[in-house]
């Protein structure tokens, strides 16, 4: 909870938020026409689409599927009766002078889904309702002196508006809420996720109140298009409703448009006052009664969700809050790993991926674990030549720089450098002998109670050896030989 | 219900309608006439009647998830009072 | 006039079967018609060159044997339905040169039936209206007159155009769409039969919108048998309306035995309206008199919350058109009033384009929906309209189906009603209640006023029992042997 210090006391933000998702399917809400992102102007347009006169909608079953899901993954209630309504206004880029949505009854009712905050803590966030709807064309402003242009394309693609509760209380909670909303969808592949191609935008809700007062009035930030800019769209809108309520003002009920670029945000009130949705159901399409059994099919091959796995990777491997809410962030992250820690250390590879593996994947631009020149399986024998003791984890970094150049696997790196650490006793005593016999001087040192010297001998032995020598077993020869 | 001509001009905005000012104060006449009219309805008590929706007595039919459509913007453009680059023109909307 | 406009759909089609004339011949006498009739203003648009050619083509189909169930037949269409680059105005300016790139589903099934296209019928402005008298293309004129007056009348509405041409034998059959009586009442003011379907048995797809939840396309001819076989060539299943119904299309002449012994036949006291002509109760009497004679029992019935219909319709199809009709914005097709910004350009249009009726709709329709008025009128009207419904599936319990008159009145002078639109909305008052609740119902020409102008009964029935309607009907319509001809042709 952030509590913003004001001059006259404390204020408490409460933040909702609203999500369109736009549903992953190859065909749009009511058309049959196609969905793909950056066609042609106009090119994925259906009849129905443009509006055109007695054309009809007709739904695609795969927006319901893809609703359900969702709402499952949700943790939510399917509403197994749900009805369309038109929500009439007039817009250049919205054909029909409605868009069809839902409202009185939506597709999904109440869920849940919880935060993974920064601290390792977890918090519940409410969902309020699921409901379908249609998305609008595009309007173009800056191509003609005096003309706006319209492509229909996105007209009728199949967003999923996802309301949550006002449980919200600070940026950092409404950021961790995006990151997992957008972490479920992708698992279930009812959404790419994708905030720069629009295909996932956030409304912020938000309004202020002394701790433990009731609700306070809300303004609603509209189009934000990324995690960050939600951030600090919120941190924005907090300052400036604190400062209108501590000078006495009141909050208006309003829409708000955030300008990124400038870091500013306006009124559009103008727009507002005129909006009267006039929402009624629609006569072309009937109510949506869902299969009780369908919808039970679809609860038994949901894939496992963040949470679960979470807890699982904690269990099954041990692995702590953080690192296994860091693995299963992403399903191919998750997947990865497990690939790897199967049959190893679980620890020991949840290091290796979190911390050099993602190192690299950050510092190569354009790589991802598809494409990245080391795959689980090289990772995997990385990982295995330390457990051997082939190589020290020293090395092992050494050697993961190596294989990630170029994209050769451990063992033949180790052998080309000739890496392979010295484990044989007998040359390991060799050296051991000669360091002692050439500093009899550190040698009574470290036998008169200057245990530290311990460190220096080790390092002259991995020097010796250009860093081969097995240090557990030159710590252990050292010891006795000199105790 | 009389309606005044405040609120038909409301509903002509909400509408976009332009009605020329000489002809307002008729058509507010008009609207009250037939909003008095259908006022008799509330004569009657529906307390615990469903509102009907559709006389169709079946469940809303669903596609199947194939692109069957689109890829004629020939036909979408075609009768377009104006455009430019494969895209329909407007008035520039200054948001 | 040529003799071959005279026959009926069904003489004309065996006759093409017999090789007595070609789908040429039919078709050329057919244009030439609709040419002597122009002063009726029947037509918006004519297509001959496409209706000879389409006959060549039918002609050659039969040649090769594959003769459909309208072969060769020419048949107006109500320029509501949209056809594949044929002006398609809905009667309105906001339409302006709109070629549709496709073809509505009901006029695709009459062409794939081997029909042949004459034209684009004249109707009410969106088919708001019951006099065809806010077509943005002029009134039409009934072809028929009062005895000894030479006063223009109208055909009704809103499917006027339709009903005039099948009058006046331009058309062997016509498309119509009925929303609150547009099929039924044109029918009874022209002399014809008019059917108005169940809802969800022809497609609405491409058929421009008026009332999606009322909206129901039909067929307009000059016999009941027409009308049948009419029927099974434009309706059928469409996976593109989510509101057609996937019941198969039964044939329809089949149904009509003519033997209709011991069918219930309900009587709906309400029907009964202070005020009624003498005349409409005088032919209901008649129509009740020659069902009884032909086995039927009468049943007296009840139809309580009739006296609500009218206000009730009047507040759903307006709130349905209202949002129906934002399309018509100047942006995609039709009309464009330019204007400086946005706003101002669709304001210009849709000032512009409508007229006057259909802008009282959609200000009415606005109204009823908008915030504070929502439940007060809208869901109001919707919860009655399930009592109305439940009226009539109580009424079905006990008789088979409802007779009652078309029309409150004969057709009216064209100037008639304009300047009040309540009592022109009456003219709905008995077409109204079935179309509510979604049930058929057939317009059959009974008998003429005292005036001579043709009064209609109206028959209504079960949920997709087309085919007793039919077979009712050709025994009202044997009985009646309604023979008088239009002063237009006559």
């Amino acid at each position: 909870m952030t509590i913003i210090e004001g001059k006259t006391g404390p204020w408490e933000m409460v933040i909702g938020l609203e999500v369109h998702a736009q549903v992953i399917a190859n065909s749009k809400l009511f058309s049959g026409a196609a969905t793909a992102f950056g066609a042609e102007p106009n090119s994925q347009v259906s009849l129905v689409d443009a509006a055109m006169p007695g054309m009809l909608p007709v739904i695609n079953e795969m927006a319901v599927e893809q609703a359900i899901k969702t709402g499952l993954g949700l943790n939510a209630k399917i509403n197994l009766f749900s009805e369309f309504e038109r929500k009439n206004y007039f817009y250049a880029d919205l054909p029909q002078g409605y868009q069809i949505s839902q409202f009185l009854h939506p597709i999904v009712g109440e869920g849940t889904i919880i935060l993974d905050l920064e601290d390792g803590k977890t918090r519940e966030v409410g969902i309020e309702r699921l409901h379908l709807e249609q998305d609008a064309g595009k309007s173009l402003h800056d191509q003609h002196p005096t003309m706006s242009y319209i492509d229909l394309n996105r007209s009728g693609v199949t967003l999923m508006e996802i309301v949550s509760k006002p449980d919200m209380r600070s940026a950092e909670e409404a950021g961790a809420y995006l990151r997992k909303l957008r972490s479920i969808l992708r698992y279930l592949g009812t959404c790419d996720g994708n905030m720069d191609e629009g295909s996932m935008r956030a409304d912020v809700n938000l309004s202020m109140r002394r701790p433990g007062d009731p609700l306070g009035t809300r303004t609603e930030t509209k189009n934000v298009n990324s995690i960050r800019f939600v951030q600090q769209s919120i941190e924005l809108e907090a300052r400036r409703q604190v400062a209108i309520l501590e000078e006495g003002g009141t909050i208006d009920q309003e829409t708000r448009l955030f300008d990124a670029s400038k870091g500013t945000s306006r009124s559009m009130r103008s727009k507002e006052e005129a909006h009267d949705y006039r929402y009624f159901p629609d006569p072309d399409l009937l109510p949506l009664n869902v299969d009780a059994d369908w919808v039970e099919s679809l609860k038994k091959d949901l894939p496992e969700l963040p949470d679960a796995k979470k807890q699982r990777f904690m269990d099954e491997f041990g692995l702590p809050v953080y690192d296994a809410g860091v693995l299963v962030a992403d399903q191919e992250t998750a997947a990865f790993y497990e690939t790897i820690a199967k049959g190893r250390d679980p620890k020991l590879a949840a290091n290796w991926v979190i911390g050099e593996y993602f190192g690299a994947l950050n510092r190569t631009s354009g790589a991802n674990l598809t494409n990245a020149p080391v795959d689980a399986t090289k990772l995997g024998g990385l990982i295995d030549l330390i457990a051997d003791g082939t190589i020290s984890g020293r090395t092992a970094k050494e050697v993961f720089e190596a294989m990630w150049d170029s994209g050769k696997d451990a063992g033949a790196i180790v052998e080309e450098k000739g890496l392979k650490q010295i484990s044989d006793t007998g040359a390991l005593e060799g050296v051991i002998d000669q360091l002692i016999t050439d500093n009899p001087g550190q040698v009574e040192q470290y036998q008169g109670g200057n245990v530290k010297l311990i460190g220096w001998f080790v390092g002259q032995v991995m020097k010796a050896t250009q860093g081969k020598a097995n240090p557990g077993m030159v710590n252990q020869l050292l010891k006795k030989k000199l105790d | 219900m009389a309606v005044d001509k405040d609120t038909v001009a409301r509903i002509a905005k909400l509408a976009r309608i332009r009605i020329p000012e000489e002809q307002q104060e008729a058509l507010t006449g008009e609207l009250t006439e037939i909003l008095n009219w259908v006022e008799q309805l509330s004569e009657l008590d529906t307390e615990g009647v469903e509102p009907m929706t559709s006389v169709v007595a079946m469940t809303l039919p669903q596609r199947q998830d194939v692109v069957t459509d689109g890829d004629c913007a020939d036909k979408v453009l075609k009768n377009a009072p104006e455009g430019a680059h494969g895209f329909f023109a407007v008035p520039k909307v200054v948001e | 006039m040529s003799k071959l406009t005279h026959l009926t759909l069904t003489e004309a089609r065996n006759g093409l079967a017999k090789g007595d004339f070609s789908a040429r011949e039919l078709t050329q006498a057919h244009v030439e018609a609709v040419e002597v009739c122009r002063s009726l203003n029947a037509f918006i648009t004519e297509t001959p060159d496409q209706a000879l050619s389409g006959a060549d083509v039918s002609d050659e189909r039969r040649r090769k044997g594959d003769a459909g169930v309208l072969e060769g037949i020419p048949l107006a269409i109500k320029d509501l339905f949209c056809t594949q680059d044929v002006l398609t105005t809905a009667g309105s300016h906001i339409l302006d040169g709109f070629q549709p790139q496709y073809e509505s589903t009901v006029s695709a099934n009459l062409w794939s039936a081997g029909a042949v296209m004459l034209g684009k019928t004249n109707l009410d402005e969106f088919a708001m209206g019951s006099s065809n008298m806010t077509s943005y293309y002029g009134g039409v004129e009934n072809p028929w007159r009062r005895s000894g007056s030479n006063e223009p009348l109208v055909p009704g509405g809103s499917s006027g155009g339709s009903a005039a041409a099948v009058a006046a034998r331009c058309a062997m059959g016509a498309t119509g769409t009925d929303t609150g009586g547009s099929i039924r009442q044109p029918a009874a003011f022209c002399g014809i039969v008019g059917m108005k379907p169940t809802y969800g048995r022809c497609s609405r797809w491409g058929t421009v919108a008026f009332a999606s939840s009322l909206d129901q396309a039909g067929p307009m001819t000059r016999t009941v048998r027409d009308a049948a076989i009419m029927l099974r060539g434009m309706a059928g299943h469409d996976p593109k309306d989510s509101t057609s119904v996937n019941t198969p299309v039964p044939d329809y002449e089949a149904a009509m035995t003519g033997d209709i012994r011991g069918l219930k036949v309900g009587i709906p006291k309400e029907y009964r309206i202070d005020g009624t002509p003498a005349e409409i109760d005088a032919v209901w009497q008649q129509g009740i008199e020659w069902l009884k004679a032909a086995g039927a029992e009468m049943v007296d019935i009840s139809l309580p919350h009739t006296k609500y219909a009218l206000p009730t319709y009047y507040i759903i199809a307006p709130a349905e058109a209202s949002s129906n009709l934002a399309r018509y914005d100047g942006v995609r097709y039709g009309l464009r009033v330019p204007g400086d910004t946005l706003d101002e350009m669709y304001e210009a249009t849709r000032g512009e384009g409508f007229g006057a009726e259909v802008k009282r709709r959609i200000l009415i329709g606005a109204y009823v929906l908008s915030a504070g008025y929502y439940d007060a009128y809208y869901n109001k009207a919707r919860r009655i309209r399930t009592l109305i419904a439940n009226d009539f599936k109580a009424a079905y319990e006990k008789v088979d189906v409802v007779l009652t008159p078309t029309a409150p009145s004969a057709a009216f002078g064209m100037g008639d009603k304009m300047d009040d639109p309540v009592a022109m909305y009456l003219n709905d008052v008995f077409t109204v209640p079935a179309s509510l609740a979604g049930l058929p119902g057939v317009s059959i020409p009974a008998g003429l006023s005292g005036d001579g102008l043709p009064l209609g009964l109206q028959l209504l029935g079960q949920p997709f029992e087309e085919g007793t309607l039919m077979k009712v009907a050709e025994v009202l319509e044997t009985a009646a042997e309604f023979d008088a001809l239009p002063q237009i042709i006559s």
